[in-house]
């Protein structure tokens, strides 16, 4: 069957297999997940952590953190959009990716994430914003005409009623789903993790402590680009920020860092420590193949640098101008740096032969479906809608056209 | 909204959710069974392999009756079964090469490198495992263990996902980049039920390969099991694997 594959193809795998070093299983040239599977659990590890940061506010009543409440919801729910879609695009048989919702076969941690996704998406997210911005799509649907009061009608489901008995229990309804959000929003990127943490096969991903570090990882990840977007919104529309807010966002990105840094620490020291036959080859790895985006780029710059700038953020006392930039930096450079981290672990752990005696090589497409390009679509994709949902359902509308009493 | 109205659309909503969900257990199916003969019984058989390392000689034949029996590309990154070989050096140290992944095979026998003190060959396939991590993780219950303990993908099903290709401990999975479905060794699953013998086994010039059922009496594979010490690969991941190997060497991963 030669000529059976396309050149391509042929062209990608002739690289990879000449940059082999050491010994690999022959069919290891092949990177089985590309670039998408980095992006993937990039994109809902931003929507876990945004939601858990929003749900300060309710549960916890963290009013510091109100002005980003709705941000980030809406944040959440432009990502939670577009996650799904690497997954779709990387299979070799997108049209029969309905069948992990038809017959799926419960052992597997892929099949059940489909219902994970799902549950969130339906179950909690979309219910959360609806409650949320129930009582001003109703006010947008009388005061506007034509299509718009038709779309605003239609999103607020045609309820109308804004007694204050209706808002009550609005603000109820939400606080509860909240509280069923949290774990929900836990196990949707626990369960990323579990994906890889499950694959004994591989030494790289099978760890009890992957979920949880994914989870870790998800919530710096989200309150990172809440921070970064909340900056960005305020000097486009010449707004001025709560820098109640930002300090009170900054310490919880400190907190979670610390305690992303503590587990993963704790990982690396423990293989260490442990010094299981794979640990030849991990170390190899690491200092050649991953030296720069796991040493470098993640630890370095996405994590080290950024602790020690909150740090000083919080010891010493920069007047508000500095205080924004280095926000607006460190938020910057741990959405870079978790990017890494996610690439280390997806393609990291692709690049070293199961037979413990070898190193692969991944070389990126630019174009195609499993391309650079496809990548960055992927990522500016959750923006384009952010930013149509938020002409769609302002966040601050309520303060400039609400009647005064409706507060 | 208020409660009353809050009720009814949880009334409208749960049982469609309901629904969905009773539909789903009506959609479950098993992968369908591989075609086999009318009077084939399946319950009847437990497939293995033993290997030999002994008595491979590297020749690669198995290897190419296998790639044209079974219609696996020819590109060097796809393999159903492969041959390794090994080299113990003077100072303990062992280098590894498949040799299968070579353009021709050379027409001279490289010089003698008087540092190897010993030097054998691997052959590997997928080790048809018991307890088979492919199995557990395929969303969609494409890759399947038969009753005669065949491990098989239904490519009318498979969804490319690749995910069992990952949870293979052995590299014995690809992508099939015709059908884009994951692919392995099937024992020649249509040969065997027929009562044939797998390409691979058929062509090997010194029986290094024995094929049989580890159910069957006076079977040549369970005198092999009995007469041999019999080693698996990577036994500590509880795959227990049906490709048994005599005279393996610790080295081989
Ligand atoms: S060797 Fe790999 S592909 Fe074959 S049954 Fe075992 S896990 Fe599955
Ligand atoms: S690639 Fe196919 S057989 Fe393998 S896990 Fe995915 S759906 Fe199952």
């Amino acid at each position: 069957m030669s000529g059976a594959i396309p050149d391509s193809l042929n062209e990608q795998l002739s690289h990879q297999l000449s940059q082999v070093v050491g010994f690999i299983y022959p069919n290891e040239v092949e990177t089985q997940w590309a670039i998408l599977i980095v992006v993937y659990p990039y994109l809902t590890g931003i929507v876990a952590g945004a939601f858990i940061l929003a749900s300060l506010v309710k549960v916890f009543n963290v009013v510091e953190v109100q002005p980003i409440y709705r941000l980030a919801l809406l944040t959440a729910l432009s990502f939670m959009l577009v996650a799904g879609m690497p997954l779709q695009l990387h299979l070799g048989h997108p049209e029969r990716a309905y069948e992990i919702f038809f017959t799926p076969q419960p052992t597997s941690a892929m099949a059940m994430f489909g219902f994970v996704y799902l549950w969130y998406l339906l179950g909690i997210l979309l219910i959360e914003i609806w409650f949320e911005y129930r009582h001003q799509l109703v006010l947008m649907a009388q005061q506007s005409r034509g299509l718009l009061r038709g779309i605003y009608g239609a999103l607020s489901l045609y309820s109308k009623d804004v007694s204050p008995e209706a808002l009550a229990f609005d603000h109820k309804a939400s606080k509860l789903i909240t509280i069923v959000g949290i774990p929900s929003a836990f196990l949707l990127h626990g369960y990323v993790g579990f994906i890889f943490g499950s694959v004994k096969a591989n030494p790289w991903w099978g760890s009890v402590l992957m979920p949880i570090v994914f989870l870790m990882s998800a919530i710096v990840s989200g309150i990172a680009m809440v921070m970064f977007l909340y900056i960005l919104l305020s000097l486009v529309r010449n707004e001025k920020l709560d820098m109640r807010c930002l300090d009170k966002i900054g310490l919880f990105l400190l907190v979670a860092i610390i305690v992303d840094f503590t587990l993963e620490a704790l990982d690396y020291i423990h293989r260490l420590y442990q010094s299981e036959e794979s640990i030849g080859i991990l170390t190899q790895l690491v200092s050649s193949k991953l030296f720069l985006s796991l040493v470098v780029v993640q630890l370095l710059l996405g994590m080290l640098l950024p602790l020690l700038i909150l740090v000083l953020v919080r010891s010493v006392r920069f007047n508000e101008e500095l205080r924004k930039l280095l926000y607006f930096t460190t938020s910057l450079l741990i959405l870079v740096g978790i990017f890494s981290m996610r690439w280390n672990v997806v393609i990291g752990g692709q690049l070293y032969s199961k037979s413990l005696r070898g190193l692969m090589a991944y070389k990126m497409e630019i174009t195609g479906i499993e391309s650079l390009l496809t990548a960055l679509a992927l990522l500016a994709l959750p923006f384009i809608i952010l930013t149509v949902l938020f002409r769609l359902l302002p966040p601050r509308w309520m303060e400039s056209h609400a009647p005064a009493a409706a507060n | 909204m208020n409660k009353r109205e809050f009720l009814k659309d949880a009334i409208l909503f749960f049982p469609a959710a309901a629904t969905l969900q009773a539909l789903a257990p009506a959609a479950e199916g098993k992968a369908e069974p591989a075609k086999t003969p009318a009077d084939y019984d399946a319950t009847k058989h437990w497939y293995g392999m033993g290997i030999d390392v002994d008595k491979c000689i590297g020749c690669n034949r198995c290897v190419e009756a296998c790639k044209a029996e079974n219609d696996v590309p020819d590109e060097p990154f796809f393999f159903r079964t492969w041959i390794e070989r090994y080299q113990i050096h003077e100072n303990g140290e062992t280098r590894v090469e498949c040799i299968s992944t070579r353009a021709a095979l050379p027409e001279q026998a490289p010089p003698e490198d008087p540092t190897v003190v010993r030097t054998f060959f691997v052959p590997k396939l997928c080790n048809q495992c018991a307890h088979p991590p492919c199995v557990q993780v395929c969303p969609v219950g494409a890759t399947f263990q038969t009753q005669d303990g065949v491990v098989l993908v239904d490519e009318k099903r498979c969804i490319g996902c690749r995910y069992c290709i990952q949870a293979c401990p052995y590299g014995a999975r690809y992508l099939n980049p015709r059908t884009k479905t994951a692919d392995k060794c099937t024992f020649c699953y249509h040969r065997v039920t027929e009562g044939l013998l797998p390409a691979c086994v058929e062509v090997c010039p010194t029986e290094a390969r024995i094929f049989g059922d580890l159910k069957g009496k006076a079977d040549r594979l369970v005198r092999f099991h009995r007469v041999n010490q019999i080693s698996v690969l990577k036994p500590d991941l509880n795959t227990e694997p049906k490709v048994l190997y005599a005279q393996l060497d610790g080295e081989v991963r």
